[in-house]
């Protein structure tokens, strides 16, 4: 049997060692996803790549692809369940889109648009969160995380450090710093590491940075969260002109 | 329902309306039913200046603006003075000055445009007491279809203004800690330059309205006229300016309280006294006092205040304005409308001399300066002077903010306004629907925040009840969300 899948009927080629996700990543099919970048090691724990294997939900970024594997992936029984799954996430933290500067660069507000969802349909937690703006260059605002552990793994990985963890379990679960402090002032992170920008919502920003990057102009301004290797704008002018 | 005293009686009417909602009037009537106290209500509690502690204060200028959807640009601004001051910066490049000048104008003229034409011209041009189903921008569009799209395309105009600069017609970005985030590109320019004769003609047109309507109605110059105090910006030759200058406040004989006053030290000209029914300040000038210091701002104050106006259109509008008094301040409160297009005229004459100026499509857009614990940013909004005051931590995190915004400085005028038409108006036990409008239209001429609501295709939800000294209730009149008015006693 020749190493290939079928995503919705569609037969697509796989190496070995490849989820469901890097082989559609690789075929340009796009199956949700939040807590996941090519890189990292995955993770699984967002579950909004949820796709169904012969009649089992599975998470498409952690299962390895394997010959003749059967995969359901667009089907609006899926898309309504992560549409519910991204309403959680909304109502779990305190997303004010309006008043956030990664509005129109934030992945989780661009799979809300993705899904149409029109409102967070479960009542708000309005969780109590620290804000913590000790780092000279960087803010954590622990009011927009969705424990997605990208900062976790991108500091651990990429940057050689180990800034970020998640602490605390089920509702309780957010994240910290490790500094015998717990302030991000406390800790090696740099504007330079991959860390300070990987966060696809808006709980690690650049500090004293205002709107920037004009509406209009802005990642999910110019692209669809479903693009393949969408390449994110810098909300982080290194300019001050305009281009 | 309360009761002050055995021989008093108290109506209420509830709700007038706010923001996104409701206010409340209430008159107390001595037993002869003459008006000892009118209170207008604003029970809106927005909070702001509670819930952005502990924000970074770059996200100010965009949470604020949240107050409010008719002038989102003017607090959106007034935020951005006071962080470019956290930031260091005193004076911003050409471009980003004139850009955030340019946007303003925008943000004036649609407001302006928004007020006179959609919620105040059913008033003027069918009556205060006519047909209420008619008495709606509905109305005006199939009356007069010339003056009602006019102003939808004024306002349509202004609203375009604001998105070639903040990326959107509300709740954009535009301004940046020490200057601007974009550019207008040459053509966008170019576009807003279409149509801007149009704008200036149809905005003189406007102010010829007002002016008429002024002049051949009498009866109006003393309808919830006050002679007051006003309070608004000037620029340093004393000219109207509505973005950056010295506040000057003046008595209503025109002589000087204060002039060319750095906004900056606001805390020690304006001091705000709370009172336990409402939860909107009365601000008072501090060198007049508690009990008189209270003043009008707001188109009129600004048009009285001012030396000239520069641009000409709009000064020689001002000069009949002012000879229409003999020279004096003109304190008719409805002549807020004609002083409210004369602005608006300014904002168009402005807006083209600005398309005009090659600094408008620069692209030095940012300075930057040295961090400072505070900030304070006030411009003139539509609806009068606007203070925005904040202190930040160490960190950059806002711990304190205090918002004067214009409304509030009208308040105790607002409640002056209608004590003076209850008085005129009201008339026994007998509530009709013609009371309601007037005590509306009374406060409708401030252009209050709350009046976006007040007045939206006439459904401004209404309640008046008489309540007579024992508590019973003898009459209550109800206008609901469609307009029709149920005497329910």
């Amino acid at each position: 049997m020749s190493n290939t899948l079928f995503i919705d009927g569609q037969e697509i080629p796989f190496a070995p060692g490849q989820t469901i996700m890097d082989a559609s990543l690789e075929a340009g099919i796009y199956i949700p996803h939040l807590c996941h970048k090519p890189g990292l090691t995955p993770h699984g724990s967002c579950k909004l790549c949820t796709v169904e294997v012969d009649g089992r939900s599975v998470s498409a970024c952690t299962l390895p692809a394997a010959a003749g594997m059967k995969v359901d992936n667009n089907t609006p029984a899926l898309q309504e369940v992560r549409k519910t799954l991204v309403q959680m996430l909304f109502v779990e933290g305190n997303h004010l889109c309006p008043t956030c500067s990664k509005t129109g660069d934030c992945t989780l507000q661009a799979l809300g648009y993705h899904f149409g969802m029109l409102d967070g349909h479960f009542p708000p937690f309005y969780p109590r969160r620290e804000v913590d703006a000790s780092h000279p260059d960087l803010v954590l605002d622990r009011d927009r995380c969705v424990l997605c552990e990208l900062c976790v793994r991108a500091s651990r990985e990429q940057d050689g450090k180990n800034v970020f963890a998640i602490s605390g379990r089920g509702a309780s679960a957010h994240i910290i710093v490790n500094t015998s402090s717990g302030k991000l002032g406390d800790s090696d992170l740099t504007l330079d590491d991959a860390a300070a920008h990987i966060c696809p919502v808006g709980a690690i920003l650049p500090k004293n940075h205002g709107c920037e990057v004009p509406f209009g102009r802005r990642t999910f301004d110019l692209h669809s969260v479903a693009e393949s290797d969408v390449a994110h704008v810098g909300l982080q002018k290194t300019e001050h002109h305009d281009e | 329902m309360e009761h002050t005293a055995s021989n008093t009686r108290r109506i209420a009417i509830d709700p007038v309306s706010r923001v996104e909602g409701h206010g409340k009037i209430t008159l107390l009537l001595d037993a002869d039913n003459h008006v000892q106290e009118a209170r207008l209500h604003i029970v809106e509690f927005r909070g702001f200046e509670k819930f952005i502690q502990g924000r970074p204060y770059t996200e100010v200028p965009y949470f604020v603006q949240r107050l409010c959807g008719i002038c989102p640009v003017s607090h959106h601004l007034a935020a951005a003075k006071a962080v470019d001051q956290i930031v260091g910066v005193d004076e911003l490049t050409p471009t980003a000055t004139k850009l955030r000048r340019l946007i303003h104008f925008g943000q004036v003229l649609q407001s302006h445009a928004l007020h006179f034409f959609h919620l105040s011209s059913p008033d003027f041009l069918f009556g205060f007491g006519s047909n209420l189903a008619h008495r709606n921008i509905v109305g005006v569009l199939e009356d007069y279809p010339d003056i009602g799209l006019k102003g939808v395309k004024l306002r349509k105009y202004g609203q375009q203004v604001i998105a070639a600069i903040a990326g959107k017609r509300i709740h954009g970005a535009a301004a940046i800690p020490g200057g601007m985030n974009k550019a207008l590109s040459d053509d966008e320019r170019k576009a807003l330059l279409v149509d801007i004769a149009d704008i200036i003609r149809w905005s003189q047109d406007a102010v010829t309205l007002n002016e008429t309507i002024h002049l051949q109605h009498p009866e109006n110059h003393a309808f919830a006229t006050l002679s007051t105090n006003y309070l608004g910006m000037v620029g340093a030759q004393g000219e109207l300016e509505l973005y950056h200058g010295g506040l000057r406040a003046r008595r209503a004989d025109g002589s000087d309280i204060f002039d060319q006053f750095d906004y900056r030290d606001y805390g020690s000209a304006i001091r705000e006294e709370v009172r336990n029914w409402s939860y909107m300040k009365f601000p008072y000038l501090t060198a007049i006092g508690k009990d008189n210091g209270w003043y009008r701002v707001g188109p009129l104050a600004r048009v009285n205040l001012c030396d000239s106006i520069p641009t000409p259109l709009a000064e020689a509008a001002r000069v009949r304005f002012r000879a229409f008094a003999g020279g004096a301040y003109v304190h008719d409160t409805l002549a807020f409308h004609w002083a409210r297009m004369i602005e608006m005229l300014h904002c168009a004459e402005a807006i083209q001399e600005l398309l005009n100026d090659p600094d408008i499509t620069g692209t030095d857009l940012v300075v930057t300066g040295a961090k400072r614990a505070q900030g304070i940013g006030v411009i003139e909004a539509p609806r009068g002077t606007l203070f925005h005051h904040y202190q930040v931590n160490e960190q950059g995190l806002i711990e304190k903010a205090n918002l004067i915004v214009s409304t509030t400085s009208n308040n105790q005028a607002m409640n002056e306004s209608v004590r003076s038409v209850a008085n005129q108006y009201l008339d026994g036990h007998e509530i009709t629907e013609g009371l309601l409008n007037h005590l509306e239209v009374a406060v409708r001429a401030y252009d209050p925040c709350l009046s976006c609501a007040t007045h939206a295709l006439g459904k401004m939800p209404l309640q008046v009840e008489v309540v007579s000294a024992t508590g019973e209730v003898l009459n209550r009149v109800s206008k609901n969300m469609d307009g029709v008015v149920e005497c329910a006693l």
